[in-house]
């Protein structure tokens, strides 16, 4: 069975449909990377898997077999779904080991200590177990990507999104960033990523996705998608992407 | 000489004290009071007002603009003298209080409403992707830094409502104004009046200067 299925999604702002009957099946453990120009709906896509986007009734996505359904479900559906921002969003008022302590303590009723060991193991696990008790104002961007990258990780989610984890940040941080979540592939995580590293995706991911206009136009392994793209616009992408 | 036995004579003054501080002690007690539930009623209109079903959040515009505008003086006299005729009949203490907390609750409000909405959309997501209720996400998430954005206006408000608390003394309430007034006939010179000022200084003075530095502390810690 598929971790996360997605049938027939179609997203509408207004008259503007940013996603036009999106049909995807992720297996357990897979990693998916999403390409794509701008505007192509990429982003939309992973933020309508845990809803943060509505959209059309007559979609459906199911994540472990729950439908993701405004109401009760939803809470479980997003508590197995960790996300990862391109602005990271972790909060300010918390130091970064209460950022990773939260959702694990209200959500899951986790107690104090308990929530502070693991937070403590993950924070070690990307590398900047030493600033646990500063304020993320205090911490470079990659550092602060990776303490959000601990923070969705404390749900022990069974699917992370990453939306352009890498985008915000100086060039110098990408790699601290990058490698982190090459860590994370193979954990048996199922790792969904929008982003912009061709490097990335073509190492690390197991399937690659073109979207342009709201559509899937292109999906397959990276050595294909990347390397010898069928469509078109893939084609057009890539050359705008690879030669600059 | 002539001028401070009329207006600061230490023998009345001396005479008037022990009336003046029972009425100072009133003031502060209607003041705190009135501040305290003027917040919790703020904080719950401004979330109604944000959050609850379409017809609550407009009632909750209507009851934040209608005493918003309503003059503190005419709301207290409504209150106190008209009241009664509907056979509810509150003693002074309570009708000041009430209209000072209705008045502070609806400016409390925007002030809430205001500190909720600088919060960035970012911070609302990040709380629902990782599941957090949306009591969790209020309270854990989105007020302990809002409340670092309302509190120079907050503490604006609450002078605001000790200063008028010395409207209490139009429906004889032996507040701190009341009892200066009173102590002035009695002894038939305006010392009284003046040691009441002064008293009303001595209080909301450094208050004043917290707003400022408040303002200056909590602007530039966030700004970078």
């Amino acid at each position: 069975m598929s971790t996360v299925s997605i049938r027939a999604l179609n997203k509408f702002y207004g008259t503007f449909q940013a996603l036009r009957g999106i049909d995807l099946e992720i297996a357990k453990g897979e990693v998916v990377c999403v390409i794509g120009p701008s505007g192509s709906g990429k982003s939309t896509l992973i933020r309508c898997i845990n809803r943060l986007e509505e959209f059309s009734r007559d979609s459906a996505i199911l994540v472990d077999g729950i439908p993701v359904v405004a109401g009760r479900s939803l809470a479980k559906v997003r508590a197995e779904v960790g996300m990862v921002f391109q602005n990271f969003n972790l909060f300010p008022h918390l130091t970064v080991r209460e950022n990773v302590m939260l959702a694990p303590r209200r959500v899951r009723g986790t107690s104090r200590a308990e929530a502070a060991n693991h937070a403590n193991a993950l924070l070690a696990r990307v590398g900047i177990a030493e600033q646990a008790d500063k304020y993320p104002e205090k911490l470079s961007g990659g550092q602060q990507q990776r303490v959000a990258i601990a923070r969705a990780l404390a749900m022990e989610p069974q699917v992370l999104l990453f939306d352009e984890p890498t985008s915000a940040l100086d060039p110098e941080m990408v790699g601290e960033v990058l490698d982190v979540m090459k860590a994370l592939a193979g954990t048996g995580v199922t790792m969904i990523v929008v982003t912009h590293e061709m490097g990335f995706a073509r190492q690390v991911a197991d399937r690659v996705i073109f979207m342009d206009g709201g559509e899937v136009i292109e999906t397959g392994p990276p050595e294909q998608v990347l390397g010898a793209p069928r469509e078109q616009r893939t084609q057009n992408f890539l050359s705008a992407v690879l030669n600059h | 000489m002539d001028v401070f036995d009329t207006f600061l004579n230490m023998a009345v003054l001396k005479r008037s004290l022990p009336m003046l501080l029972d009425g100072l002690w009133l003031t502060l007690q209607l003041g705190a009071a009135s501040i305290v539930a003027g917040l919790v009623l703020g904080l719950v209109v401004a979330l109604l007002r944000l959050y609850a079903v379409a017809p609550v959040r407009i009632l909750m515009r209507i009851y934040i603009d209608i005493f918003r505008s309503i003059p503190l003086l005419v709301l207290l006299i409504v209150v106190y003298y008209a009241l009664p005729f509907v056979g509810l009949r509150l003693t002074a203490f309570v009708s000041a209080m009430t209209a000072l907390t209705l008045v502070s609750g609806a400016y409390t409000a925007e002030i809430f409403r205001a500190g909720i909405e600088a919060i960035p959309n970012g911070q609302f997501e990040a709380s629902a992707a990782l599941g957090l209720s949306h009591r969790h996400t209020m309270f854990d998430v989105i007020l302990p830094q809002a409340v670092r954005i309302v509190i120079p206006p907050l503490t604006n408000n609450s002078i605001n409502v000790v200063k008028d608390t010395a409207l209490a003394s139009v429906v004889a309430m032996p507040d701190l104004l009341k009892q200066a007034t009173q102590a002035q006939a009695l002894a038939a010179n305006p010392t009284p009046l003046i040691g009441a000022a002064l008293i009303y200084l001595a209080f909301l003075w450094p208050l004043v200067l917290l707003v400022s530095y408040l303002e200056r502390h909590f602007n530039s810690g966030r700004r970078r």
